[in-house]
């Protein structure tokens, strides 16, 4: 048996290059005298930037590295899931890059460069990877780093207690999914998707309830990286504890692998599961659009934290819209995994933006309330309009479209696969959604009073990276929202 | 790319381009006396050329063939997910058109006058708003009807939560939600017929007059439809929205909301619901009639306890409640599945965006002149002799209570006329005493129709004039230029209904073959 495997350097490249950009920040950490810390954040940009250039020679979508040599499968394949995926990622994490500079002072630049840079290499990987071994790698490279992330803030304590809460939570679900993925090789007797997917229904009797474990086992780490109800609990303390731009880099980059890994397993790994995991992702879907958002309008405007506490619970809404064009696909609906990236694109671009905003009102209101926001038109029109329309984009009304369409997309898969019931609830979610969007973009438009106390100085302009970050995301918004077709061309093919 | 279609595309584009253009600072030369003057006076030209655009479309339209659609444009724009940018316009959509543009522009106008706080602001949410009920009615893609639809809820909230009177956020709130609640309902349905039909073309699927679609599918699509497009209307009990939307809500809004965001909910079943599950229409008619009938009724004794003396009535809940009556009768229309009360329907439709929108005008100046619009503060118990204090408001307003009212040789009363007599012979297959009860409660609701419209009238325009009344002022100049086109109108539709009726009856009949009455 030839074990050695090829590797074609050009495939990899992208996960590869965000991989060397991290050592080569935490290298340069060493020798960059204090005042030159500045730097570290524009080689992390430039290295996303490389990584993001390395998927052009790949668009063709045909390449594949990591194969066995007798034709048992590929480890790794750059198809088109694999490329839309990894370009989100390096997209979002670049948006993140961007608008977390300057770097917060009680922040250690290294470390936060290196983390976030490992933890994207883990999400570019986590697309293309075919069995499930490299998933589970890609998928744990994602997350370990997504732990001292959270904690690393200097000389406060919530940092590392919301830290421990995610790292206990996250590992028990790694190892669920692990004794899972043993029970699928136990039964199917591979690691690749392509065998496990052939392999599996035509494993012996006796091991079918082992391979049915096995599944839903697998199943469970997945719904942990993505929030799915009820592994949603860590969700709020996380992003409450952490620093902005690491709940915006989790609410969007990590999820969104989450969702990759979901869509990689079922679809390919457990096709003929379907009657498994559709019923129980659609349940999960339901659930978990109907926790987020419940808990998204109880948040208090004037409380501490609630700006952050409502995107975390908005972002895990938002998750549960996500699952649904996978339980859908369970049911045969054509275009469901499209729709399902096609409305992580559109997340993606307008999350990070209204993370991109906050995190600029954050410098200015440490306190992250909602009621920071009143009156923001006056003081930033710009922000202002942008942080509107990103959050009208969220809720999916017009002068959004984009994300009126990308939930069209959703909802058609769901009619297309007659989860009629499912759609009603989604429906009723928007409905309860559009209350708290609406309410903060009405926020922004109020007015202040004549005289506010509390806002003597004339407010400082954003940060040009900040301001940059902002931009992209509202331009992607604002094209897509003329040219839905940019994105919505994804349901009308096979991805994978 | 003919003179229609150019008109067409203008109408839509232009108040969307004209809402933009709006926030941004105004060019040199075009300055005006002030920013405000600027560009409220923006907002003027953009919504006169929709309306010139609007009466010249009227004019290129081929009148000898209305039941075609005409300036059709059709361009793909989503086509992963079969969306097109398919507009046109025929019988029943060209007067809605035409309505949307004439109401858009009366209130630009009267906004230039009236000169609302942060006008930038104001003037892009009404052209927005504008846009997007133009949209609507020249919408022929299901989907492209539905962005539409929504396009107006968030101008909406903004203009009743930003400019209104009391109890404004609440009103916003209860507008917003229901509305959508209802149409993220209306779209399932929609992407329903859209995945069994196989297209979301409007003209095909309703040339198709649901084949392709089994009956419970037409069942479930008019059932989450209907359920849309009635709280957009709004049918009874899905109302309780409108009265507070309306009396909180500034003058303007009031008009566009009662004119033609109402419109879009009976449009929505006329051209969607009808044609494109007839069955389904056929199954729900009894009850879409019987809610309808229980409106009309519900309207006018709501009507009749707000106009009584020391019932803390106010002027503008009672129009908003009368406008749920009036709209039970486009209700009943359709409901009839006949030529002759769906002609009625379409035609109270745009009698009600008249006569509505004139009231609505008149108690804006009347709350402008007196700053109430609570009926026991403005009239006490005597009445408040408006007649006598500005007599030419006075008089006006009686005008448009009287045509609401349904008075022969006012446009209110064809369009009633037309639906009650459709319910006289329903189409085939629905049964007949039903619909003969109803006829006979909304034939009692007329007369309690016109008995609150009249104790209104008694009320505010009559009375003594006292010595410690002073006069009003009368109708100014803008006050006329918003209100005489309407006036004008309402006589001109209740003396010759022919205006409306020759170009929706081809069109209709083209919706509803084979139905003989």
């Amino acid at each position: 048996m030839n074990l050695i495997q090829s590797v074609d350097w050009v495939t990899i490249a992208p996960p590869t290059l965000v991989a060397v950009t991290a050592v080569a920040v935490l290298v340069a950490d060493l020798f960059l005298p204090a005042a030159r810390k500045g730097w570290l954040g524009a080689m992390t940009v430039a290295g996303l930037l490389l990584a993001g250039l390395a998927l052009l020679p790949l668009r063709a979508g045909d390449r594949t590295s990591f194969c066995l040599p007798d034709g048992g499968g590929c480890g790794y394949a750059a198809d088109t899931f694999a490329l839309v995926v990894q370009l989100l990622v390096l997209a979002g994490a670049l948006l993140t890059a961007l608008f977390a500079q300057p770097v917060d002072r009680d922040l250690p630049q290294g470390e936060f460069w290196f983390l976030l840079l490992a933890s994207a290499a883990g999400a570019t990987l986590l697309p293309a990877s075919r069995d499930l071994a490299t998933l589970i790698i890609a998928l744990e490279v994602t997350t370990l780093p997504a732990y001292a992330l959270v904690a690393l803030r200097r000389g406060d304590g919530r940092g590392p207690e919301s830290a421990l809460k995610f790292f206990l939570t996250s590992v028990t679900a790694t190892a669920i999914t692990l004794l899972g993925v043993s029970f699928v090789y136990a039964a199917a007797g591979s690691l690749h998707f392509s065998a496990i997917g052939t392999a599996l229904p035509a494993a012996d009797d006796r091991l079918a309830t082992l391979a049915q474990a096995g599944v839903a086992l697998t199943l469970v780490g997945f719904a942990f990286k993505t929030a799915a109800v009820p592994f949603h609990f860590w969700v709020q303390d996380t992003y409450t504890g952490a620093p902005l731009p690491v709940a915006g880099y989790l609410s969007v980059v990590s999820k969104t692998a989450g969702i990759a890994g979901l869509i990689l397993v079922t679809t390919l790994a457990f096709p003929g599961y379907g009657g498994l995991w559709g019923p129980v992702l659609a349940v999960l879907a339901g659930l978990t659009m109907t926790a987020g958002n419940v808990a998204a309008l109880r948040t208090d405007p004037a409380a501490p934290d609630s700006a952050v506490r409502l995107l975390a619970w908005s972002s895990v809404g938002q998750a549960g819209y996500l699952l649904v064009p996978l339980a859908a696909a369970a049911y045969g609906a054509e275009g469901a995994v499209g729709a399902a990236v096609a409305y992580a694109l559109m997340y993606a671009a307008v999350n990070l933006g209204a993370f991109a905003v906050a995190s600029h009102l954050a410098r200015r209101h440490p306190g992250h309330r909602l009621t920071d926001y009143r009156g923001l038109y006056r003081r930033h029109p710009g922000a202002a309009l942008a942080l509107g329309f990103f959050l009208l984009c969220l809720a999916g009304l017009p002068p959004g479209v984009i994300g009126l369409f990308a939930k069209v997309a959703v909802f058609s898969a769901a009619v297309e696969a007659g989860l009629g019931v499912l759609a009603v609830v989604m429906a009723l979610n928007v409905a309860i959604a559009l209350f708290y969007y609406l309410r903060w973009t009405a926020l922004l438009f109020e007015r202040t009073g004549r005289d506010e106390p509390s806002d003597p100085a004339p407010a400082p302009a954003p940060a040009p990276t900040v301001r940059l970050a902002i931009g992209l995301s509202a331009l992607a918004a604002l094209v897509l929202s003329v040219l839905p077709q940019l994105v919505l061309t994804l349901t009308s093919g096979s991805l994978l | 790319m003919t003179t229609a279609q150019a008109l067409l595309a203008a109408l839509v584009v232009l108040p969307l381009l004209g809402s933009a253009a709006a926030l941004l600072p105004a060019p040199p030369g075009l300055r005006g006396s002030s920013p405000e003057q600027a560009v409220l006076r923006h907002g003027v030209t953009v919504t006169g050329a929709v309306l010139a655009a609007a009466i010249a479309l009227l004019a290129v339209f081929d009148h000898d063939d209305p039941g075609r659609m005409q300036a059709t444009t059709d361009l793909p724009w989503i086509p992963a997910l079969g969306i097109r940018l398919h507009l046109g316009v025929d019988g029943i959509s060209l007067p809605l058109v035409v309505l949307t543009a004439l109401l858009g522009f009366l209130c630009a106008l009267y906004a230039y006058a009236t000169r609302p706080q942060n006008a930038a602001a104001y003037t892009a949410l009404v052209l927005l708003l504008e846009g997007g009920t133009l949209a609507t009615f020249a919408a022929l893609d299901l989907v492209l009807f539905f962005l539409a639809f929504e396009t107006v809820l968030i101008p909406m909230y903004f203009l009743i939560a930003r400019w209104g009177g009391a109890g404004r956020e609440p009103a916003a709130w209860k507008f917003v939600l229901y509305t959508v609640t209802g149409s993220v309902v209306m779209l399932l349905g929609l992407l329903l017929i859209g995945v069994r039909g196989g297209t979301f073309d409007m003209v095909a699927l309703a040339e198709a007059h649901g084949a392709g679609l089994s009956h419970s599918t037409q069942l479930i699509a008019v059932l989450a439809i209907g359920l849309g497009l009635a709280v957009k209307t709004p049918m009874w009990p899905l109302h309780s929205w409108l009265p507070d939307a309306h009396t909180a809500a500034p003058t303007t809004g009031s008009v566009l909301l009662a004119g033609v965001l109402l419109k879009m909910g009976t449009y929505g079943l006329v051209r969607i619901a009808l044609p494109i599950a007839p069955d389904g229409m056929h199954t729900f008619a009894p009850y879409l009639a019987a809610f309808a009938v229980t409106g009309i009724i519900y309207g006018s004794l709501a009507c009749l306890a707000l106009v009584r003396t020391r019932a803390g009535g106010d002027l503008k809940r009672l129009i908003a409640y009368s406008s749920v009556g009036h709209m039970g009768f486009v209700l009943l229309g359709i409901s009839t599945l006949t030529a002759t009360g769906v002609n009625g329907a379409l035609f109270a439709n745009v009698a009600h965006g008249l006569i509505t929108g004139l009231l609505f005008f008149l108690v804006g100046a009347v709350r402008e002149r007196t700053g109430r619009t609570d009926l026991d503060a403005l009239a006490g118990t005597a009445g408040a002799a408006l007649y006598g204090r500005t007599p030419r408001l006075g008089g006006l307003l009686a005008f448009a209570a009287i045509a609401s009212l349904g008075l022969p040789g006012l446009a209110g009363f064809w369009g009633e006329l037309l639906a009650m007599l459709g319910a006289w012979h329903p189409a085939d297959g629905l049964s007949r005493p039903a619909y003969l009860t109803y006829l006979a409660l909304a034939g009692l609701g007329t007369l309690l129709t016109a008995a609150y419209l009249l104790l209104m009238v008694r009320r505010v325009c009559m009375g003594p004039a006292g010595p410690y009344e002073a006069p009003l002022p009368d109708l100014r100049a803008h006050e006329y230029a918003a209100f005489t086109p309407l006036a004008v109108l309402t006589l001109a539709a209740g003396l010759w209904p022919a205006l409306v009726l020759n170009l929706t009856d081809p069109a209709v009949q083209h919706l509803l073959p084979g139905v003989a009455r």
